[in-house]
C-alpha cells in the first residue's frame, strides 16, 4: 500500500464548499486523518449547513470525513483520502431533555461529559461510559464505544432510540423518534453505530436515559491470573446479585484484578456489595471502595502504542486471557461481557499476538480487531479479520454512498 | 383474488401482466417438492386457505404456494428458486401477528418456519441459546429455567408466538420496560438472503465488527430476508420477584402513580394499566378478581436482587397510596402473581366476552403525556358512540386500546376503524409512534408517510435496496408505496411492470 496523497481542490469544489457553510477554512497539519491530509474545514452549525456542505461535496464528488472531537480518527484504517473534514463540533447542544419520559434529544458533537452533566442536573444519566476523555456523542456512535457498564445497560444501540442523519447526497433523513418502544419502520440508527463515519454524517440523535443510582461501590479483588480471573469473574456473572459491571485488569508482567461494581439505593448495594465479596473470595481478600479503582472506564493503550479489541462468549474469557498474557499483552475490559481490551506496546509483536489472539478469539465465538494502532503497524495487519456477511454490507454501503465518498477505506473490507 | 376485506389488499399485489406466475409458482412448487418432500409443500386450493391470514383476520390472501421446509438448506434453496423466478416469497411463524406482516401473496410462495422447531443449543455457561425460527418464545424459557436462566422478551403471545417473528417483529412484551425488546436480546442470526443465500449476521459474542446488519434485521417484518437460527441472550432469573395489583378510582391516579414511580429512579420490570372496560372484560372471561369497582389497575412488577426488591417494593406501595389507590394486593406465592398475570394477558381474547368485534390497536406515546391522551380517547370513544377499554404498558407509553363495535350493525365496522386511526393520530400527534409492538405490517403502511417524511421513508428503502433489489422478500409490507431499487451493478431488467403502469418510481 502506497501512503495516501494530499489532493489539490479545484476552484468550483471550493467555492461551492465555501458557500455552503459560513465556517469553512483551509485544512492544517492537525486536520491530518490519520495521516491523510485534507483540504478543507467545515464547521456547520445546523443539520442544514450538514445537508449543503454534503451536496456541495457530492456535486463535486469530494470525499468527506466526518469528525466529531477528534479523539478517535486514528481508529480504523486511514482512509483512502479526504477532501473535507466535516467537522460537527458546532453542533454541540442538548435540545431537550424530558426527564420524566427518561429520553434526551442531543446533538451529535456535543461531548459526551457535557451531555452526562446536564442530565445529571435532571437526575439521570446517559448509561454509557466516556471511555475516551473529550469525546462527542456523534463520535461514540460512529466507533461504537462501550465501557464497563455494558453490562447493565448494554451498549449505544441498547441506548439510541432515534436518529438524525444527512446522506453522502446530501438529504436528510430521521429514523425512530422520541419513544422507548417503536417498532415503525427500519432502524437505521443501528446501522450507523460504529459504521466510522462510512455511511452518512450522524447530527442529532435521542437516546433513552436512565435515573443517576443513589449509590456506587466497587468491590475488588486481586487475582494471580488468567484462570483466577475467570472464576471470580463468572462466579459474580452467574450469581444474582445484579451487579452494573464485571471488569478484569490483567497487566501483562504481573497480577490483575477482578472489580465489580454495585449501583443502586444504598441499602441495596450495601447487601449486594458483601454477596459480591464473598463470590470473590470472603473477607480476606477483596476490597470495598466508592472510588473507582484505577484505570476504571479506560483503555489500556497510550497514543502510539496499539490497542485491540477482543470478544468472546463467557465461558471463553479465561482462555482470552492466557494468550494475552503470552503475547505480553495488557488486557483490562468487561469479563462479564465477553469483551477485553488489549494493549501491545512492541510494534514488532502486533502481528504475532494479532493472529494468536484472533484465533483464540475465533474459538470462542468472537473477533479480534485492531482498534488503534499507529498507521504503518495498521498497514502491516489485517486490522479487522474475517467479516461475515460482507457482500451484504457493501451492498448497503453502495446505497448509501455509490462513488465510496464518505470515510472511503477507514472501515471493513476496505469500505 | 381471494381477499374478503374491507380494505384493498388486491392493489399491493399486482399479479404480473403477462400471466407468468403461475408458471414460475410451477416451477417452485417442482423444486421444493424435490427438496422438501411432498409433505412440506402445500398446493390444494383447500387446503392454502389454511393460510390465508395471520392473527390480524381481517385481510385475508390465499397463498399460491405453502412451503413448510425442515431446515435451513432446505429454505434457502425456496428462496433461491422463488429469487430465480422473480416470485415473492413471505415468511410466517406462528401466524400470529397483529399487523397482517404475514399476510401472504396470492402470486407468491408463503414459507412457514413451522418444523423448524429444536432448540439447537442451550448455553447457560455462555447465556446463549441457539435456537430454530419456529420455535416458541415461552419454550426457550421453559429449557432455560432448569439452568436458572430465562428468555427476557415476552409478548403475551408467547404461549403460542415463535422466535422467528419475534425477530422479524422485534416484538416486545410487558417487561421490555427493563430489560428490552427482541433487538436487545438476538445477537446472532443464520440468515437467508433474497437471494437464497445463507449468512451470519452478528455472532454469539458481542460487537461482531462490520456493520450491524442484525440490527437493521430484527425488525424489519420479513422484507430483508428470513432469518432461520436465531442466538438469543439468556437472562439470569432474578432472585426475587414481587408483583403488586393496585386499584385506582380512576385513570390519572394510576398514570400519577406511574409517573411517580418512575421519578423515584425505580425502574420495575414491568408496569401495566388497565382501565375499567377492560378489567369489566378480564372479570368476565378469566375470574381474575382485580379489585371491585376499580376505575383503573396496575400490575406493578419488581425483580432483582431480594434486598433491593423489599426497598422499592416499600416505595412503591406508599407512591401508589399517595396517589390514591384504595387497594393493593402483593401477590405473595406464584399461583396469585399467575392470576394477576392472567388477567393482564389474557385482555385482549377476554375483550370478546364484552363486544362481538373489537379492533386491538397499538400506538406510542410519550408517557407523560398519558392523562391527555387518555382524555382524548374518552372524548373520542363520547363523541362517536364506540367504546374503547384500555390496556396499556403504562411504564413506556404503550398503548392498547381496545376499540368495540359489533360488525352486524351497519357502519358500525367503519365507525371502529374511524375512531382507531383517530388514536393513532394523538400518538402522533403527541410525538409518538404507530406502533409499540404488533409492526407495520400491511396494516399500518399506509400511517407510515404520518410519521416519517418522504426522505426518511426513502432512506429505510435504500436498506431494502441493499437486500433486497427485486422486491420480492414480503413485498407491500412496511411501506405505503413500492419503489423500485434502480440498477444493480451487473445486473439488467427491463422495466418493472409497477414502473411502465406509473404505479412506482425508480428510486
Amino acid at each position: 500500500m502506497t501512503a495516501p496523497s494530499t489532493t489539490e481542490l479545484g476552484t468550483a469544489a471550493r467555492e461551492a464548499v465555501t458557500s455552503a457553510c459560513e465556517d469553512v477554512r483551509d485544512a492544517r497539519a492537525e486536520d491530518r486523518v490519520d495521516g491523510v491530509e485534507p483540504s478543507l474545514v467545515a464547521r456547520p452549525t445546523s443539520t442544514e449547513q450538514v445537508s449543503e456542505v454534503l451536496r456541495a461535496a457530492a456535486a463535486h464528488g469530494l470525499r468527506v470525513v466526518p469528525r466529531g472531537r477528534s479523539t478517535k480518527l486514528s481508529w480504523g484504517m486511514p482512509p483512502s483520502a479526504v477532501d473535507v473534514v466535516l467537522d460537527v463540533s458546532a453542533l454541540d447542544s442538548v435540545v431537550d431533555h424530558a426527564a420524566g419520559d427518561l429520553i434526551a434529544v442531543t446533538q451529535a458533537g456535543a461531548r459526551l461529559a457535557d451531555v452526562q452533566e446536564t442530565l445529571s442536573a435532571g437526575g439521570q444519566q446517559l448509561a454509557v461510559d466516556e471511555m475516551v476523555p473529550g469525546g462527542s456523542v456523534g463520535g461514540a456512535i460512529a466507533a461504537n464505544t462501550s465501557g464497563p457498564r455494558r453490562f447493565v445497560a448494554g451498549t449505544l444501540r441498547d441506548l439510541m432510540i432515534g436518529i438524525t442523519v444527512v446522506r453522502a447526497d446530501g438529504v436528510v433523513a430521521k429514523a425512530g423518534g422520541r419513544v422507548v418502544k417503536n417498532v415503525a419502520g427500519y432502524d437505521i440508527g443501528k446501522l450507523m453505530i460504529g459504521s466510522l463515519g462510512t455511511l452518512a454524517v450522524v447530527t442529532e440523535a435521542v437516546f433513552r436515559l436512565h435515573p443517576l443510582p443513589q449509590a456506587r461501590r466497587w468491590v475488588t479483588a486481586p487475582v494471580d491470573g488468567p484462570e483466577q480471573a475467570h472464576q471470580l469473574s463468572q462466579a459474580v456473572v452467574h450469581a444474582q446479585a445484579v451487579p452494573a459491571a464485571v471488569e478484569v485488569d490483567c497487566p501483562a508482567g504481573g497480577p490483575g484484578t477482578v472489580s465489580v461494581l454495585l449501583e443502586g439505593k444504598p441499602d441495596g448495594v450495601a447487601g449486594r456489595a458483601a454477596t459480591v465479596r464473598e463470590l470473590l473470595g470472603g473477607r480476606s481478600g477483596p476490597g470495598e471502595s466508592e472510588e473507582a479503582p484505577a484505570g476504571w472506564a479506560s483503555y489500556p493503550w497510550s497514543p502510539g502504542t496499539t490497542g485491540l479489541k477482543l470478544t468472546c462468549v463467557l465461558s471463553g474469557v479465561g482462555d482470552v486471557l492466557a494468550v494475552a498474557r503470552e503475547v505480553g499483552a495488557d488486557v483490562r475490559g468487561s469479563a462479564g461481557s465477553g469483551v477485553l481490551y488489549a494493549a501491545v506496546a512492541d510494534a514488532d509483536r502486533v502481528g504475532t499476538a494479532v493472529q494468536r489472539l484472533r484465533k483464540i478469539c475465533q474459538r470462542h465465538q468472537g473477533s479480534a480487531v485492531v482498534v488503534d494502532a499507529p498507521a504503518h503497524v495498521k498497514r502491516s495487519v489485517d486490522v479487522w479479520g474475517p467479516v461475515p456477511a460482507l457482500e451484504l454490507m457493501r451492498s448497503v454501503k453502495h446505497r448509501f454512498d455509490p462513488d465510496s465518498r464518505l470515510s472511503p477505506g477507514r472501515f471493513v473490507g476496505s469500505i | 383474488m381471494d381477499t374478503l376485506d374491507r380494505r384493498p389488499t388486491d392493489d399491493l399485489q399486482a399479479a404480473r401482466p403477462d400471466g407468468s406466475a403461475q408458471e414460475a409458482l410451477a416451477a417452485v412448487e417442482r423444486r421444493a417438492r424435490e427438496v422438501i418432500g411432498d409433505e412440506g409443500v402445500i398446493s390444494d386450493h383447500m387446503r392454502l386457505r389454511t393460510y390465508e391470514c395471520d392473527g390480524l383476520a381481517h385481510y385475508r390472501v390465499r397463498p399460491g404456494l405453502v412451503v413448510i421446509p425442515d431446515d435451513a438448506q432446505q429454505l434457502a434453496e425456496v428462496v433461491r428458486v422463488c429469487a430465480e423466478h422473480d416470485l415473492p416469497f413471505v415468511a410466517r411463524g406462528a401466524g400470529t401477528g397483529l399487523s397482517g406482516g404475514a399476510l401472504p401473496h396470492a402470486d407468491g410462495v408463503l414459507v412457514v418456519t413451522s418444523r423448524m422447531r429444536s432448540i439447537r443449543e442451550m448455553r447457560p455457561q455462555d447465556q446463549r441459546a441457539v435456537v430454530d425460527p419456529g420455535v416458541i418464545n415461552l419454550d426457550v424459557t421453559r429449557a432455560a429455567t432448569p439452568h436458572g436462566y430465562y428468555y427476557a422478551p415476552d409478548p403475551s403471545s408467547q404461549q403460542i408466538c415463535s422466535i422467528g417473528g419475534n425477530v422479524a417483529e422485534n416484538s416486545g412484551g410487558a417487561h421490555c420496560l427493563k430489560y428490552g425488546f427482541t433487538t436487545n436480546h438476538v445477537l446472532g442470526a443464520q440468515f437467508v438472503t433474497p437471494q437464497g443465500e445463507l449468512v451470519e449476521l452478528g455472532s454469539a459474542a458481542p460487537d461482531a465488527p462490520g456493520y450491524d446488519l442484525l440490527g437493521a434485521v430484527v425488525g424489519s417484518e420479513g422484507t430483508l430476508g428470513i432469518v432461520t437460527a436465531a442466538t438469543v441472550r439468556l437472562v439470569r432469573l432474578p432472585e426475587e420477584v414481587r408483583t403488586v395489583l393496585v386499584g385506582f378510582e380512576t385513570t390519572d391516579q394510576a398514570g400519577a402513580a406511574t409517573s411517580a414511580i418512575i421519578a423515584a429512579g425505580i425502574v420495575p420490570a414491568a408496569i401495566e394499566m388497565m382501565d375499567a372496560l377492560a378489567i369489566e372484560a378480564a372479570e368476565a372471561a378469566v375470574h381474575c378478581n382485580y379489585p371491585a369497582g376499580a376505575g383503573a389497575v396496575l400490575v406493578i412488577e419488581l425483580d432483582g436482587a431480594a434486598v433491593e426488591v423489599s426497598q422499592e417494593y416499600d416505595e412503591v406501595e406508599r407512591l401508589c397510596r399517595e396517589n390514591g389507590s384504595f387497594e393493593q394486593r402483593l401477590a405473595t406465592d406464584p399461583a396469585d402473581r399467575a392470576l394477576i398475570w392472567k388477567g393482564r394477558k389474557s385482555a385482549f381474547a377476554a375483550v370478546g366476552r364484552i363486544s362481538p368485534d373489537y379492533i386491538v390497536q397499538d400506538g406510542v406515546i410519550p408517557r407523560t403525556a398519558l392523562p391527555q391522551v387518555l382524555k382524548a380517547i374518552a372524548d373520542l370513544s363520547g363523541t362517536s358512540g364506540v367504546r374503547v377499554a384500555n390496556v396499556f404498558h403504562a411504564g413506556d407509553g404503550n398503548l392498547h386500546p381496545l376499540v368495540l363495535f359489533d360488525d352486524a350493525t351497519e357502519g358500525a365496522g367503519e365507525a371502529a376503524e374511524k375512531v382507531s386511526g383517530a388514536i393513532l393520530d394523538l400518538c402522533i400527534e403527541h410525538g409518538g409512534s404507530i406502533t409499540g409492538e404488533h409492526g407495520v405490517g400491511i396494516d399500518k403502511a399506509k400511517y407510515m408517510p404520518r410519521m416519517y417524511d418522504d426522505d426518511d421513508l426513502d432512506t429505510m428503502q435504500l436498506v431494502r435496496c441493499a437486500f433486497d433489489p427485486d422486491n420480492i422478500s414480503n413485498p407491500g409490507k412496511v411501506f405505503p408505496t413500492p419503489r423500485l431499487c434502480g440498477e444493480v451493478p451487473g445486473r439488467h431488467k427491463g422495466a418493472h411492470p409497477l414502473q411502465e403502469a406509473g404505479l412506482a418510481e425508480v428510486f
